[in-house]
């Protein structure tokens, strides 16, 4: 069996946890015996390519293989992103703009035809240009290795319309894969209605919906309306292998208790500082740390502040590198106190350092973490017990320590694709 | 009756603080950003601290006494003088011994524990008093708070201490329709004379001066004697930082020729006398009592506390650390003492300030930090380690 992949990063450059899935997938893949064609819009040449053949979009021109321009605009079916806003149209002035539009891309289009265009490969100002460019480029990889592959699948909403292209232009079934969705991003009522629209349309489009988690898939069938017999979850799983837990000198000799992520409203950093303000009032010995930066940085600093506890709770900024590995290997509980996370690797990293970890139930994590203590992120009493719990009692830290250490390292990829063959297959024999 | 004009330079450095991570406490007890440090001290001897001296000096010698000044010189600055640059002290001797410089007496470490803890306030100010006295020969008899700072609590406090003059802000919302350019005295101490810097004046040489689009612009000796004359009371007080002379504003727009020209200007007119503030305190009859139940400052357009203690970051920050004196005066331990005075120094807590857009400009150019965030949490990091080091300390002697 062989893939054809569309991510939009893959390691060592990298800027979320995206492209560290993708290697996962790719070499899980390879050991069950599936082959993969890798495409990104930016690769830099030092990928490993063990397990993939990487395609570079920035070094493909496009064209129609086959046909004329207007039959792969015709198929490809290109919604000018950004500018696909008209309200208040009657039916025949809809129309004319329909029409005036196509006009107006086939002449855009028409420019850049035959031409390769240098994606950034980042999440940059122009995003949504790139998106739209990288479909283009997808159509016309999809035809020019048409005889490589047998299934199609697209990583997150930023492939999605490379993965319909590819589709359409070479019949093949295309199965996409949720790693977040709009609604781990923004609030309910603060979701980006053009990213949402792609989601949807990509997820439509697909033969199957691969989720990381039954959280996730629920968003999918509930917030996309997308059939619940082709959505599927399949979790995500972490490789270790060739790490070797850093050994590091501790400097306070107080217990530390680690949140490690974007400081954002997603990710509950309120809620860490309420039950940190409540363990501190009873216990002494401990101090919280709170690892990452984003958004909601400054408004947990006065938060921290105004609670009066700046003296035991600190804040590292942006961690690079092994700093990630020397914070986990300080903490003596790590906390993911999550508002929205479809997964959520963070825990497992920290369980494979031998740190007993506290998530909370509205993370993927939390399906498949049995030795993981688990809240909801607003129960900020509970949080504080099980934070008080973990550094009180030895015996409740052993436990986790080990159990959770060993639990971590049987997520395997090589188990979570297999998974992901089965759907492969389930859409090829059809 | 001639005009009297008052000159007082603030000189101060502080003891900047290095990137101190939260991966270092308790392993690194050293804080401060030493390159840093020496980098900006020696830049401004050069531009301000030597030049002006020279400068001054040759003036009190040109005017054969009539031209005075007096300057208060911070414990830190002291300090990092004679660690990085002595020949800035020698300068400050020079001065001191032509009799015509007085030296203000301050706290020590140029902090905000006159607002905390009455105790250490009067232990950081003998502090001060004493190094003066051996670097320069002289007891200070004038006293300026860090930044201004007054209240008529405050005042009543360094009455006790034995100073019978006291430096502050003419803040408007204290005098209302009456004038800074009066001698008045403390509310509840009336030994105590209070000089007020005239803001208005004062500014026109320390942030206009070098402004083309100022209408004053451009600003000689003579127009400003001319100003000077105007003014209502006996006396017009310039107070101003130091470092206003070749550093905030630069050499090429002129503002040595300025000072060069002023007391030159002010002999060969005449009806202008130049008086330090001990001399201004006894020779001129006080007017009023002031009445200052809240603190003022010499800061921002609100002359109050707010730039130093305005938010949460700040009076967190400063009460974690004030929380530490008890454990100290037990401990006496010269190492941990010499750090919490660094520490204490107002500048840490204005690097903290959030009131961007009214005086943000001025905060920017005096703030090593990129945001006010940021230097919390590298102090607090700092603190937390010294906080350790207090509790250590103190449970092995315990």
């Amino acid at each position: 069996m062989r893939v054809l992949m569309f991510g939009w990063e893959f390691p060592p450059h990298i800027a979320g946890g995206l492209g560290t899935a993708c290697e996962g997938i790719v070499k899980g893949l390879a050991y069950n015996g599936v082959e993969s064609i890798f495409v990104m819009p930016s690769a830099s040449g030092d990928e490993d390519q063990s397990a993939t053949r990487i395609i570079n979009a920035s070094d493909v021109a496009v064209e129609n293989v086959a046909g004329t321009l207007d039959e792969f605009l015709d198929k490809v079916k290109f919604v000018h992103i950004g500018t696909n806003m008209i309200p208040y149209a009657d039916p025949e002035e809809f129309t004319n703009i329909v029409e005036d539009e196509r006009k107006r891309q086939l002449k855009d289009f028409g420019v850049s035809y035959g031409q390769k265009y240098k994606f950034s490969g980042k999440y940059g100002a122009n995003l949504l240009e790139e998106v739209a460019r990288y479909a283009m480029v997808g159509g016309t990889i999809a035809q020019q290795h048409k005889d490589e592959f047998d299934i199609i699948h697209a990583h997150d909403w930023l492939t999605y319309l490379a993965g319909i292209a590819a589709k359409e232009m070479s019949g093949k079934p295309l199965v996409v894969h949720v790693h977040a969705t709009s609604f781990d991003r923004g609030t309910d009522d603060m979701v980006d209605s053009r990213v949402y629209a792609i989601e949807k349309r990509g997820m439509e489009y697909a033969d199957r919906v691969v989720t990381v988690s039954d959280l996730t898939r629920g968003i999918v069938i509930n917030k996309y309306g997308i059939d619940p017999a082709k959505v599927v979850t399949v979790h995500n799983a972490v490789d270790f292998s060739g790490r070797d837990n850093l050994s590091v000198e501790r400097g306070v000799r107080d217990k530390v208790v680690t949140f490690l992520g974007r400081i954002t409203f997603q990710k509950g950093p309120e809620y860490f500082i309420e039950a940190a303000a409540k363990v501190l009032k009873r216990t002494k010995g401990v101090r919280f740390v709170m690892a990452g930066s984003g958004d909601m940085m400054n408004r947990a600093i006065r938060m921290v502040a105004r609670r009066g506890i700046s003296d035991r709770f600190h804040f590292t900024g942006f961690l690079r590198g092994q700093e990630v590995q020397k914070m986990f290997a300080l903490s003596d509980v790590y906390i993911m106190p999550s508002v929205s996370e479809p997964f959520g690797i963070s825990p497992l990293e920290a369980m494979r350092t031998g740190v007993p970890s506290i998530i909370s139930h509205q993370s993927g994590a939390a399906e498949v973490l049995k030795y993981a203590l688990k809240v909801d992120f607003w129960d900020v009493d509970a949080m504080a017990d099980d934070i008080y719990a973990l550094l009180t009692y030895p015996a409740l830290a052993h436990f986790s320590e080990t159990h959770g250490y060993r639990e971590v390292n049987e997520l395997k990829w090589n188990n979570a694709t297999a998974k992901l063959k089965k759907v492969y297959e389930s859409v090829l024999n059809r | 009756m001639a005009k009297n004009i008052c000159f007082y330079f603030q000189v101060h450095q502080p003891d900047r603080l290095r990137l101190y991570r939260f991966f270092d406490i308790a392993k690194d007890s050293h804080y401060y950003d030493d390159y840093m440090n020496r980098a900006i001290l020696k830049r401004i001897a050069e531009k301000c601290y030597l030049p002006m001296n020279a400068l001054l000096l040759k003036a009190i010698k040109a005017s054969k006494g009539s031209f005075k000044v007096a300057f208060s010189i911070t414990g830190c600055a002291l300090d990092q003088f004679s660690r990085y640059a002595p020949e800035i002290i020698d300068s400050f001797k020079k001065l001191a011994a032509t009799g015509k410089v007085e030296f203000l007496c301050e706290t020590y470490n140029h902090s905000l524990v006159s607002l905390q803890s009455q105790n250490e306030f009067r232990h950081q100010v003998m502090r001060h008093k004493a190094a003066i006295k051996e670097y320069f020969g002289v007891e200070p008899t004038a006293f300026r708070n860090t930044e201004l700072i007054y209240s008529d609590a405050i005042g009543a406090q360094v009455y006790d201490m034995g100073f019978k003059t006291m430096l502050t802000e003419g803040a408007r919302h204290i005098l209302g329709w009456r004038s800074p350019d009066y001698l008045y005295w403390n509310d509840r101490q009336p030994g105590l004379k209070l000089l007020l810097r005239n803001y208005g004046l004062s500014d026109d040489i320390a942030f206009r001066f070098s402004n083309q689009s100022w209408e004053g612009w451009p600003l000689t000796a003579d127009k400003f004697l001319d100003k000077v004359a105007e003014a209502d009371g006996d006396i017009v007080n310039l107070f101003m930082d130091y470092e206003t002379f070749g550093e905030h504003q630069s050499a090429d727009c002129g503002i040595f020729e300025f000072m060069e020209a002023l007391p030159a200007r002010a002999k060969a007119r005449g009806g202008f006398t130049f008086v330090t503030p001990s001399e201004a305190a006894a020779k001129l009859k006080p007017v009023s009592e002031l009445e200052v139940p809240e603190p003022i400052s010499w800061a921002d357009e609100e002359r109050d506390i707010t730039a130093w203690l305005g938010n949460e970051l700040q009076q967190d920050s400063f009460n974690k650390l004030y929380g530490l004196v008890e454990k100290l005066s037990i401990l006496d331990d010269p190492q941990l003492w010499g750090d919490f005075g660094k520490l204490q120094e107002s500048d840490h807590f204005y690097y903290m300030c959030t009131k961007f857009f009214s005086d943000g400009d001025v905060h920017k150019y005096f703030n090593p930090y990129n945001t006010p965030y940021e230097a919390f949490i590298n102090y607090m990091n700092v603190l937390s380690d010294f906080i350790i080091r207090v509790n250590d300390e103190y449970a092995t002697r315990n």
